[in-house]
């Protein structure tokens, strides 16, 4: 149990300043995170059709530099199959 | 031969800024460096007690700004070493009384007669700090391993950036290697990672720095002291020098007795 506990302050110390470091960075909250995924997914939606639960839409930190990453899994057009 | 201005700054307080002032200042004059300390902490005056300075004040940054008197009135000289002086913060509540205009002009006086000018910045992000890094050449950022400390110095490094002041280096101060090794302390490397900026000192937590300020005798002139080692490295690095970083791994009690009976200590 302590050997657990002791693992994890340094690395959670870590964990949760990457996070408040790219949003300070941007001056993005969380929220306002989600709600840029969720416009993101509907304008890409209009064009093609994706899995939303497949999708990772992430600030990442390199360097000093933060970055927006997105993965969008395309899934394989069915009406070509279907033809 | 112009004077380097040097900015120590931290965004969140108590992590130890007018320790490193002293301290860093203290170790450039040992190096026979001319140098002037500038307490720029308007209303909370600190540096002075710290460097054992504070039965000699007579004009302080204000009565310059001021015309009360002429700058090297203000210019307190240390104790030991005479060619490092001390410009002490007024002790008004008036925080408008310098501006970042007014520190630029009397960076610019003093530059020809020293070698290096060490600012003391206040904690926040407000005037005080503003007029601390308005003359700098470069500046210092510490912090400690520890989150709240970690983050606001990040803000401080973004505004650094966001001013054209280059990048800062950072120094790391009161690791605790024991609790490092626990994994219970970011590391010198998480801190580096996460900030992002330039290294140019790690310093030990060390009961020493306390029993020296309470002195009024900057650490670094104790040759035993580890905290004392890192800030004299750090002011050879500020001459340019190019000095590997300490060893600062926890040794347990075995491993010292080990190394004392194969004769390596
Ligand atoms: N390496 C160290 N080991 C042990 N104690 C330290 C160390 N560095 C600083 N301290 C202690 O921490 C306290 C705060 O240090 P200091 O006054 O230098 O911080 P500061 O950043 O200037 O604070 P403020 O923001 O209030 O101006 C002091 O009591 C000092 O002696
Ligand atoms: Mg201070």
């Amino acid at each position: 149990m302590d050997f657990f506990r002791r693992k994890r302050s340094a690395v959670s110390a870590k964990e949760r300043l990457q996070l408040v470091l790219v949003h300070d960075r941007t001056d993005l909250t969380p929220g306002q995170l989600e709600s840029l995924k969720d416009d993101l997914l509907k304008a890409i939606s209009r064009y093609i059709e994706i899995d939303p639960d497949a999708v990772r839409i992430e600030l990442e930190k390199d360097g000093r530099a933060q970055r927006l990453v997105a993965d969008i899994p395309l899934k394989n057009s069915s009406r070509h199959r279907a033809g | 031969m112009t004077a380097q201005v040097i900015t120590v700054t931290s965004g969140k307080g108590g992590v130890g800024k007018t320790t490193a002032v002293a301290n860093l200042a203290t170790a450039l004059a040992m190096d026979g460096k001319r140098v002037v300390c500038i307490d720029g902490d308007i209303g909370l005056r600190n540096l002075d007690v710290v460097m054992g300075l504070e039965n000699r004040i007579v004009y302080d940054i204000v009565d310059v700004i001021e015309g009360r008197c002429k700058l090297k009135q203000a210019m307190i000289r240390d104790k030991h070493y005479p060619e490092m002086h001390l410009i002490p913060a007024a002790q008004t509540r008036d925080k408008n009384a310098v501006s970042p205009s007014d520190m630029i002009r009397i960076c610019k006086d003093l530059r020809a007669d020293a070698d290096f000018i060490v600012i003391d910045s206040p904690a926040g992000i407000e005037r005080g700090f503003r007029n601390a890094i308005a003359a700098a050449d470069s500046v210092l950022v510490v912090t400690n391993p520890e989150v709240s400390a970690v983050r606001d110095a990040d803000r401080v490094v973004g505004i650094l950036e966001a001013e054209e002041k280059g990048s800062p280096a950072l120094i790391i101060n009161r690791l605790n290697p024991t609790l490092v090794k626990n994994n219970d302390m970011l590391s010198a490397e998480d801190v580096l990672d996460l900030l992002g900026i330039r290294l140019i000192g790690i310093v030990p937590e060390d009961e020493a720095v306390i029993i020296g300020s309470n002195r009024g005798t900057p650490i670094v002139t104790d040759g035993k002291s580890k905290a004392g080692q890192a800030f004299r490295n750090i002011a050879k690095r500020l001459q340019g020098e190019d000095i590997p970083f300490m060893d600062l791994a926890p040794q347990s009690g075995l491993w010292n007795a080990i190394q004392r009976l194969t004769g390596r200590k």
